[in-house]
């Protein structure tokens, strides 16, 4: 029974895998893979030289680091806050809410936010112009606001989602603790600081090891739906550069070179967040 | 008890009005475009739309849904999610089953099991994937935006996750009363998974309405783009050129309330499918365990 779904990673999987080899070979379409010549280490000597894909690497750490860090704390916080509601409809409305944009596509989203905070009448600008007095921003057209807009954007389709697991490790502490502390006389800052901060910390650090393995993933999706050629130098990540060099210039070899260099340290980092989540907090995957 | 100190009910209505804020932020940009989509093109053109309709009309929508490319590229995103979906759901229930077993009862499963969750930590790279959807011949096909998708190795371990928790007892009775392994999985696991299977098809489906890159990356003729792919070219890229629509349609593209209608009906069956997926997928996701 496992077969089929097997054959299909076989195919969509494993095979790929092979074409790995590419990254070591000067590739031409016409002389195909047996054909091509071997050039050894040479992609990933000129990956290291060339200034764009540095920048590149640097970017998509930059992203991916901010993105991470947030990502946690946004939630975290989040699900106390939201914990401390005690209006079951109060609670239910803001859960519905927040959940939402995470089912949304970067597509979606992308056009959303490129109207809202075009420079030319989105409602973003139109506030902070109207409401605020401000110069307008052009949030996608600037190097350093387009990286600001990238991350902020993305804590704000994801800080929702990210609660259930927060929601789900603060509606399993136990009362007792909390009627003791009362008993005791802790107000709910103190039993918030000694109670329900450290409870919610191992599941905090599952997710955040679990992060790890992705800081070479800065978010294809959004990135390629908000970006354009004005802030290529500070938005481009990994991804989106192997799209534009291997599919859109042709560089298969160059392409594969880099995408493998991403998918080996990504791999490494996987495996050892893996098993600090085990080792820190006895997770596992199944 | 703390929650009648003077201090804490303050703190509760700012905390309350704080989160009521955050949650209204998640939808006003929803709520915006979908005011654009129904105000007439002159008001939209002026920006004065906020989160309410300037003189309502439903213009956008007619002309959206008359465009021909719009609707053919909704029935290939409609096929897609459909097939892909049961696809989806066929494979993970059936691998499943063998891999929740123990390594007694099934051996090579810790191998097998290894050969799943590997794909989930290491792939070939963007490049040589495309090297083979050219070489296998799916360039350019429907099923290009089904098969490669097939197998869902997350979806896989929740549903195998799921399955742990049935009571043994059930299986070892209808293996004593002759039954096989396909029959206790068809008569005994299907219909005490079902909530399982809803809830991985919930997040199949939002998965398949949602891609848009496999459309753009393997689908050459853009008249039959799924629709996610077709919005991603007529929003996001202001590059045209590469487009092969006539002088109308782009007339038709480049209006405002046209793009928001279009926005919002991508939107729409995610909106639709939101209130059972949230139901669920609170449990799936508890269910197996933490993902991320």
């Amino acid at each position: 029974m496992v077969l089929p779904s097997l054959a299909f990673l076989i195919i969509f999987a494993y095979l790929p895998m092979g074409g790995l080899v590419m990254a070591f070979q000067d590739y031409k379409p016409w002389l195909g893979l047996t054909g091509s010549e071997w050039v050894g280490l040479d992609q990933f000597r000129y990956l290291f030289e060339r200034e764009d894909s540095l920048q590149v690497i640097w970017n998509t750490l930059i992203i991916a680091i901010f993105k991470m860090v947030l990502n946690l704390f946004a939630p975290f916080m989040f699900a106390i806050l939201l914990n401390e509601i005690r209006k079951q409809l109060v609670k239910r409305f803001v859960q519905t809410l927040v959940y939402l944009p995470h089912f949304l596509s970067w597509v979606i989203l992308g056009g959303i936010l490129t109207d809202l905070l075009s420079t030319e009448g989105g409602l973003v600008n139109r506030i902070l112009t109207g409401v605020f007095g401000m110069e307008p921003i052009f949030f996608l057209g600037n190097g350093d606001w387009f990286r600001f807009t990238v991350i902020l954007s993305d804590v704000w389709k994801e800080f929702g989602f990210g609660t259930v697991v927060f929601l789900a490790a603060l509606a399993n502490i136990n009362p007792s603790l909390y009627e003791a502390a009362e008993v005791d006389g802790a107000n709910r800052w103190k039993q918030t600081l000694h109670i329900t901060v450290p409870s919610m910390i191992p599941i905090a650090i599952v997710v955040g090891t679990l992060a790890l393995g992705n800081v070479l993933n800065a978010g294809f999706d959004q990135i390629f739906n908000l970006y354009n050629s004005l802030v290529y130098s500070k938005g481009d990540i990994i991804d989106t550069f192997v799209y534009r060099t291997a599919i859109l210039n042709g560089e298969m070899g160059f392409g594969t070179a880099i995408g493998l260099f991403k998918s080996v340290i990504s791999f490494v980092l996987v495996v050892i967040s893996y098993r600090l989540a085990y080792k820190l907090a006895n997770y596992r995957i199944f | 008890m703390y929650h009648k100190s003077p201090s804490y009910r303050v703190f509760n209505i700012f905390n309350t009005v704080l989160l009521i804020v955050l949650a209204l932020l998640c939808v006003i940009p929803l709520v915006h475009v979908l005011a654009v989509s129904l105000s007439a093109k002159a008001a939209a053109d002026a920006n004065i739309v906020g989160l309410w309709p300037v003189d309502f009309t439903l213009e956008a929508y007619k002309k959206t849904t008359s465009n021909p490319v719009f609707l053919s590229s909704m029935w290939i995103a409609v096929k897609r999610t459909v097939i892909g979906t049961f696809l989806t759901l066929v494979l993970a229930f059936l691998a499943a089953y063998p891999l929740s077993k123990e390594n007694s009862a099934f051996r090579g499963r810790n191998v097998y099991a290894w050969l799943f969750v590997f794909t989930m930590l290491f792939n070939g790279g963007l490049v040589p994937f495309y090297m083979v959807i050219q070489k296998i011949g799916l360039m350019d096909n429907f099923w290009v935006l089904v098969l490669p998708g097939a197998v869902n190795v997350f979806l896989t371990i929740l549903m195998l996750n799921f399955f742990r928790g049935v009571p043994k007892e059930l299986e070892e009775a209808a293996l004593i009363d002759g039954a096989g392994h396909f029959r206790t999985l068809f008569s005994i696991y299907l219909p005490v998974s079902l909530p399982a299977i809803a809830t991985l098809a919930l997040f199949s489906m939002v998965f398949h309405w949602n891609s848009w890159f496999d459309g753009l990356l393997y689908i050459g003729d853009p008249k039959r783009y799924p629709l996610a792919t077709f919005l991603q070219t007529v929003i996001i890229q202001r590059d045209m050129s590469s487009m092969s629509i006539n002088p109308a349609d782009m007339a038709l593209i480049s209006q405002k309330t046209v793009k928001s209608a279009q926005i919002f009906i991508g939107a729409l069956p995610i909106l639709i499918v939101y209130p059972f997926l949230q139901k669920f997928f609170v449990k799936g996701l508890v269910m197996g365990s933490v993902k991320e």
